[in-house]
């Protein structure tokens, strides 16, 4: 093989091993720890909206946000139809302090909150209804 | 929302992604064959070639850029309409990315700096590839953390 060929073969293998990697983290809900980050708290002054008494849902969106639309409606749903959940949307652009305090990265990010509003889990990217469900039963 | 055709007049700032993915997919290939090629005359034609495309689509947006037409005019007519639309500014923001490598690249062909080359190729061709394949857009990951950064800067 040339080299050219070589490197041609390398930078396709890199390109799909970030790519799977990127496939499994994408949606994937993870339990948050504080040794993590120290517990996060978002009040209910925070999200301009009263936290649900068992947990709450937030989405951190933004204006360009391919698959923002999508997560609301499953978030939105499973709000709707499991008492005890608040589900809220908030926009990145307009909202940099929770940004910065939440370590936001990307779009959609999604955290779910307990009962005293404190981070237990977190996902980013279009989350399963099956896998957010399971989190919040862990939380009980 | 009326249907999109390929004669009617779209809005401007969102875009059918599936012409992303075959821009993406016509961007890997070519990105494939400069590296290949590599460092012929050849390959430094292509990538100036592959520039000009990224240049376009920086500045009047990937709808309108020379794999956004061809997607127009000779895929879109066998496919129904688009199921969602994209807004097409974190796209163009890619495309300026892919621009800056593509420079870069042209750069080290010219001048000899051929490790230089392969690796903006490279980077590059990674990009195109992951959007390509799994949607990735690299101007979407980018988003939020341009905004921080910016937020930052006017000492939000």
């Amino acid at each position: 093989m040339s080299v050219q060929a070589g490197i041609l073969v390398a930078a396709l293998a890199v390109g799909l091993a970030v790519a799977l990697w990127r496939r499994r983290r994408d949606g994937r809900v993870r339990e948050v720890t504080s040794s993590d980050t120290g517990a996060r708290v978002m009040t209910a002054t925070d999200l301009g909206t009263e936290l649900g008494d068992r947990a709450t849902l937030v989405q951190f969106s933004t204006e360009v946000c391919a698959v923002c639309p999508a997560t609301r409606r499953i978030l939105g749903s499973i709000a709707a139809d499991t008492p005890g959940i608040v589900f809220t949307e908030i926009k990145a652009e307009s909202a940099i302090d929770l940004v910065r305090r939440f370590d936001v990265r990307r779009s959609p990010t999604i955290l779910i909150l307990d009962t005293h509003g404190v981070e237990r889990h977190r996902a980013s990217g279009l989350v399963k209804d099956q896998d957010v469900r399971s989190a919040l039963e862990a939380l009980d | 929302m009326t249907s999109l055709t390929a004669t009617e007049v779209r809005p401007v700032s969102v875009v059918d992604p599936r012409g992303l993915r075959v821009a993406a997919t016509i961007t890997t290939i070519v990105l494939a064959v400069v590296l290949l090629l590599s460092p012929h005359a050849v390959a430094a034609v292509l990538l100036a070639a592959q520039a000009i495309v990224f240049l376009i689509g920086a500045t009047k947006g990937p709808a309108v850029s020379p794999y956004g037409i061809l997607f127009r005019r000779f895929v879109r007519p066998r496919l129904g309409p688009p199921t969602h639309t994209e807004d097409q500014r974190p796209p163009q923001f890619a495309q300026a990315v892919g621009l800056v490598f593509a420079v870069v690249g042209l750069i080290g062909l010219l001048t000899g700096a051929a490790i230089v080359a392969d690796v903006a190729v490279s980077f590059a061709l990674i990009a195109a590839l992951l959007n390509a394949s799994i949607g990735f857009c690299l101007g979407c990951e980018m988003y939020v953390l341009l905004t921080r950064a910016r937020a930052r800067a006017t000492g939000a």
